[in-house]
């Protein structure tokens, strides 16, 4: 299996990914509570941001390629789809009630 | 006495159920049976015995082999409900059984029609099966699969005691709040609860388990095109349930809170929402009936080819439409409840949506029709019961899309319509693969056939006493008979059809005693298979062990695979003269485990604590479950090590069976 | 027993290098799927309640009495319990670096040090919820209520039993050194660790971010 040998002298994917995620939360942060924008925009925005930080995390720190990768990420993957089924589709379906 | 023995003794009088005499009937049996199991071993000092093969076992043929045997008892109890429910109805106005008792026994059947019999029994044979099938020599995780064995036991075990001991619950298997939350009070939705959450923990472990060894142990040369078709329906129903389980983990969970610690998910006060529960439910429950129909789908792919003498015709477009179905599986769920006041987006959404799923079935249908066309078949009980499940699911299939339809499903909805659909979907499609898959592989698991004259008569006798039972009930359902309705009126002028109905439910009653009396008879009298290959017909890898009952190590040496129905191929190059090379070598092989057994007793005794709102037993058992689960963090580098089968013992096993023959 | 299919050379890690290492990693990532699944139920739950109870549209509005969570819900102490936790991954994923290196006291001192924070980030939320409580929201008020300390109930508890876990491993690596079985336990225990960080941006933007924004 593919070894990241260059690991070995320093751990630069999970400094990226820290320095990555400081930042995305940052923002969210920032759009969230220091715009003017309406409440739909922010939650479409900070959600993007989430879910790329959640992406970064899966690569940069959990080691998702390694091992089975091909397996594991496609896991991940049908995974977020699922999520985005059970939570946006309840909260869709539920708030279309009469 | 002293007031904690006074407590208890009340505790127990109180949820004793003695007054109807049908349960107390029930009650005295149960107390007789568990005597004497408890008498014989005993008397035949086989306590050892019980615990060192079958408590502890790790072995995924055992496992599966308690699956079904579970599965066979459930079928039995299940069964008795129905007979009861058709007892009921028969005629208007009946007084046999009260409302509430109609109502807990239309809630545990299906309950255990669905949870506690036909999961377990697919996951038995797929226990049984699905390594052998790809050339492994036990699951991924035996631990976990013993786990998974006992936390279904103890949850089936509690939720089974409900109707003795404190009543059951009685707010419909689909457990609707608000009735089942401020409508039911008392311990019987407690169990409901309870009971499928332990017992789930189980699935979601079993899915997990057969996904790994399914990608990660195949025999050389087994591709995943190679694999076959039931691997490929298990791999995927793992899928399903490792998505789908954790909803009703959830799910359950949020009403546990709300009857026994006071939150407000789905109360009608302080802005719980009720009908958030049917949205979560059915989420789960729809691609839980895809759990239980996709190994069945398995199932008689691997009947149909081996009895038609034929290669599955179709084999790439049966692994897409499996996964096809599997992805849409997901998004279908809002069709149970179209009535519930959906905008028209949504309605229509999930309306298309179910209408798609019907095609990658129909296109399963039409590839069992063609592997059929012009293929050697052989009318074995086996295939007696695919040919009967093609047209008989494809009604219960129609009905469905006739459901799907939105529009129309306002005059369907909880009417027997509804009844008819799903249990022509669920009968014809996973008792009878249940029923096709006990006997295909019942040599596998115990070394001889059942007869076949009386596997014709049941699979006859059930058969057509099905669709004398529940072909009225469309159009009773037509005729506006609601479901769950205890009784009715002689001015509806639905008697006759009910009459009939229950005419053929004694049917199905009476074909389910001869197949229980077919296997006493076979045990007995039948002629035991000396060969691996015991129908003579197996294309696939668990047909090729040495003797009928493979080994505990099932191959000697792994198979080589060279395509597609590895065993003919192989079978085929044996009658062209080619001998495979063999060579033994030492075989690792898994340890019994005793923690699994006693942690699903703590489970038990947590979730028994937790129905009755005993805290204190709650905490104990929770606090089992968890010690429980510290010992195998610290102990499993010695419960994984395993032992070794010599080389010596592997000769002796393989050519055994040569020496039996030649005596 | 588990006769697997995958590659081993010289360069592979440690807790890849048994057959069982591989099956239980590869099980676990399976398992973590599950997770996800479960978690989004619960969000599903909350997401709902939340657009009903707190947003109050479709005729719903601020049920059952008890604060709006914009009234209690500070970005200042959320802010730092993200940071604790966040860093508590980046720590755990030093550790695992450490690991493969085979510097097992410098692997334990990352443990620790992940453990900490995860403990800080509990401590917190604890002291948030006790203040919450004094104020009138409890688990038991209303159904907005319900589902706030639900989920982020859950995630906590997910977070008790990793640190619980994450002694019990480093329990076992102390007695019985860095083998391809304690490897294989403190990479699992690491994947646990980094999930848990990874459902709590979900909570922290949709909890948090939108509780203090909606109402």
């Amino acid at each position: 299996m593919k070894k990241q040998n260059e690991q070995h002298k320093f751990p630069w994917s999970h400094i990226i990914g820290f320095v990555f995620s400081i930042v995305l939360t940052f923002l969210a942060v920032g759009v969230a509570l220091y715009t003017d924008l309406s409440l739909q925009t922010i939650v479409i925005i900070i959600f993007a941001f989430a879910f790329l930080q959640a992406a970064v995390q899966l690569f940069m720190f959990m080691h998702i390629k390694e091992g089975d990768g091909g397996w594991q990420i496609a896991k991940m993957a049908s995974a977020a789809f699922i999520a985005i089924v059970i939570a946006y589709g309840s909260y869709w379906v539920m708030t279309n009630m009469h | 006495m002293r007031k904690g023995e006074v407590k208890m003794f009340s505790f127990i009088k109180e949820n004793l159920i003695l007054d109807d005499p049908l349960i107390l009937t029930a009650n005295i049996m149960i107390f007789l049976t568990v005597i004497g199991i408890i008498a014989v071993l005993t008397y035949y000092k086989k306590w050892k015995w019980l615990w060192t093969e079958w408590l502890t076992t790790v072995d995924h043929k055992r496992i599966g082999i308690m699956y079904i045997i579970a599965a066979i008892l459930m079928l039995f109890r299940g069964g008795v409900d129905a007979l009861l429910m058709r007892a009921q109805l028969t005629v208007p106005n009946n007084d046999f059984l009260s409302s509430q008792h109609y109502n807990e026994i239309f809630t545990t059947h299906g309950v255990i029609m669905i949870i506690f019999m036909a999961m377990p029994f697919l996951f038995g044979l797929m226990n049984i099966v699905v390594p052998l099938q790809i050339g492994a020599r036990d699951v991924a995780f035996p631990y976990l699969n013993a786990l998974s064995y006992w936390s279904f036991f103890f949850g089936a075990l509690l939720f089974n005691i409900s109707f003795v001991f404190g009543g059951s619950p009685d707010a419909g298997w689909t457990n609707y709040a608000p009735l089942a939350i401020e409508g039911s009070p008392g311990p019987g939705v407690n169990y409901y609860l309870l009971g499928l959450q332990i017992s789930g923990i189980g699935t979601l472990l079993t899915g997990i388990n057969f996904i790994v060894t399914i990608i990660k142990m195949r025999a050389p040369g087994m591709t995943l095109m190679r694999m076959p078709m039931f691997t490929w329906t298990t791999l995927i129903a793992s899928f399903i349930i490792v998505f789908a389980f954790p909803v009703l983990t959830v799910t359950l969970a949020l009403m546990t809170f709300d009857r026994l610690f006071g939150t407000h998910f789905f109360t009608l006060a302080d802005g719980g929402m009720p009908m958030l529960w049917s949205n979560l439910f059915w989420i789960w429950g729809h691609p839980e009936v895809y759990i239980v129909i996709l190994p069945a789908f398995g199932i008689f792919s691997e009947i149909i080819s081996s009895f038609a003498k034929k290669t599955l015709f179709g084999y790439k477009s049966m692994v897409i439409s499996i996964v096809a179905i599997s992805f849409l599986s997901f998004i279908v769920w809002v069709h149970h409840f179209f009535t519930m006041g959906g905008s028209a987006a949504v309605n229509n959404f999930f309306s298309i949506t179910t209408m798609a799923i019907s095609i990658p079935t129909g296109i399963k249908i039409f590839n069992w029709l063609f592997t059929l066309y012009k293929g050697r078949i052989e009318l074995k009980t086996p295939m007696l019961w695919s040919l009967g499940f093609i047209p008989t699911f494809v009604i219960g299939g129609v009905t469905g899309v006739m459901l799907g339809m939105a529009a129309a499903d306002f005059q369907f909805h909880n009417t027997y319509f509804l009844v008819a659909h799903f249990h022509y979907a669920l009968i014809a499609g996973t008792v009878f693969a249940c029923f096709a898959g006990l006997v295909f592989w019942y040599p596998k698991m115990f070394g001889h056939r059942l007869d076949e004259r009386l596997g014709k008569w049941t699979f006859w006798l059930f058969t057509i006493g099905f669709n004398v039972c529940f072909l009225p009930q469309f159009l009773l359902g037509f005729d506006g008979m609601p479901r769950r309705i205890y009784t009715y009126g002689p001015e509806n002028d639905w008697t006759f059809l009910n009459v009939v109905s229950t005419i053929g439910a004694v049917g199905m009653g009476v074909g389910f005693l001869v197949l229980v009396y077919n296997i006493i008879y076979s045990f007995r009298y039948a002629e035991r298979d000396m060969t691996g290959d015991s129908w003579g017909v197996g294309r696939t890898l668990e047909w090729a062990t040495t003797t009928a009952i493979p080994p505990h190590y099932n191959f000697a040496v792994i198979p080589e695979v060279k395509g597609l129905d590895a065993y003919w191929i192989m079978k085929e190059e044996q009658k062209a003269g080619q001998k495979p090379f063999v060579e033994y070598k030492p075989i690792h092989m898994p340890s019994n485990v005793g923690t699994p057994f006693v942690m699903s007793v703590f489970f038990f005794v947590a979730g028994f604590g937790l129905v009755f709102k005993l805290w204190w037993m709650a905490i104990l058992g929770g606090i089992g479950v968890l010690l429980c689960m510290i010992y195998r963090s610290l102990r499993s580098h010695k419960e994984d090590e395993g032992y070794y089968v010599t080389v010596d013992e592997i000769i002796k096993t393989e050519h055994n069976h040569k020496q039996y023959k030649e005596a | 027993m588990a006769q697997v299919s995958g590659s081993v050379g010289p360069n592979t890690p440690l807790e890849y290098q048994s057959s069982i290492g591989r099956l239980n990693i590869f099980g676990f990532w399976i398992f973590l799927g599950a997770e996800v699944a479960l978690f989004a139920t619960i969000f599903a739950t909350y997401f709902t309640i939340y657009s009903y109870n707190v947003l109050g549209g479709h005729g719903h509005h601020h049920v059952g009495g008890g604060p709006l969570p914009s009234e209690l819900f500070e970005i200042e102490g959320t802010l730092i319990m993200t940071l604790l936790l966040l860093t508590s991954s980046f720590t755990c994923g030093l550790a695992i670096h450490e690991m493969r290196k085979h510097e097992v006291k410098r692997m334990n001192m990352w443990l620790i040090i992940t453990l900490l924070l995860g403990l800080a980030f509990l401590v917190m939320e604890i002291y948030e919820f006790i203040h919450y409580a004094h104020e009138g929201a409890t688990i038991g008020t209303n159904a907005y209520w319900s589902s706030f300390y639900l989920l982020t109930g859950t995630h906590g508890l997910h977070v008790t039993l990793g640190i619980g876990w994450m002694i019990l491993i480093l329990l076992q690596v102390w007695k019985r050194g860095l083998t391809p079985d304690t490897a294989k336990k403190v990479f699992i225990s690491s994947l646990y660790w980094h999930f848990l960080d990874f459902i709590w941006i979900f909570v922290f933007t949709g909890v948090y971010l939108v509780g203090l924004v909606g109402s």
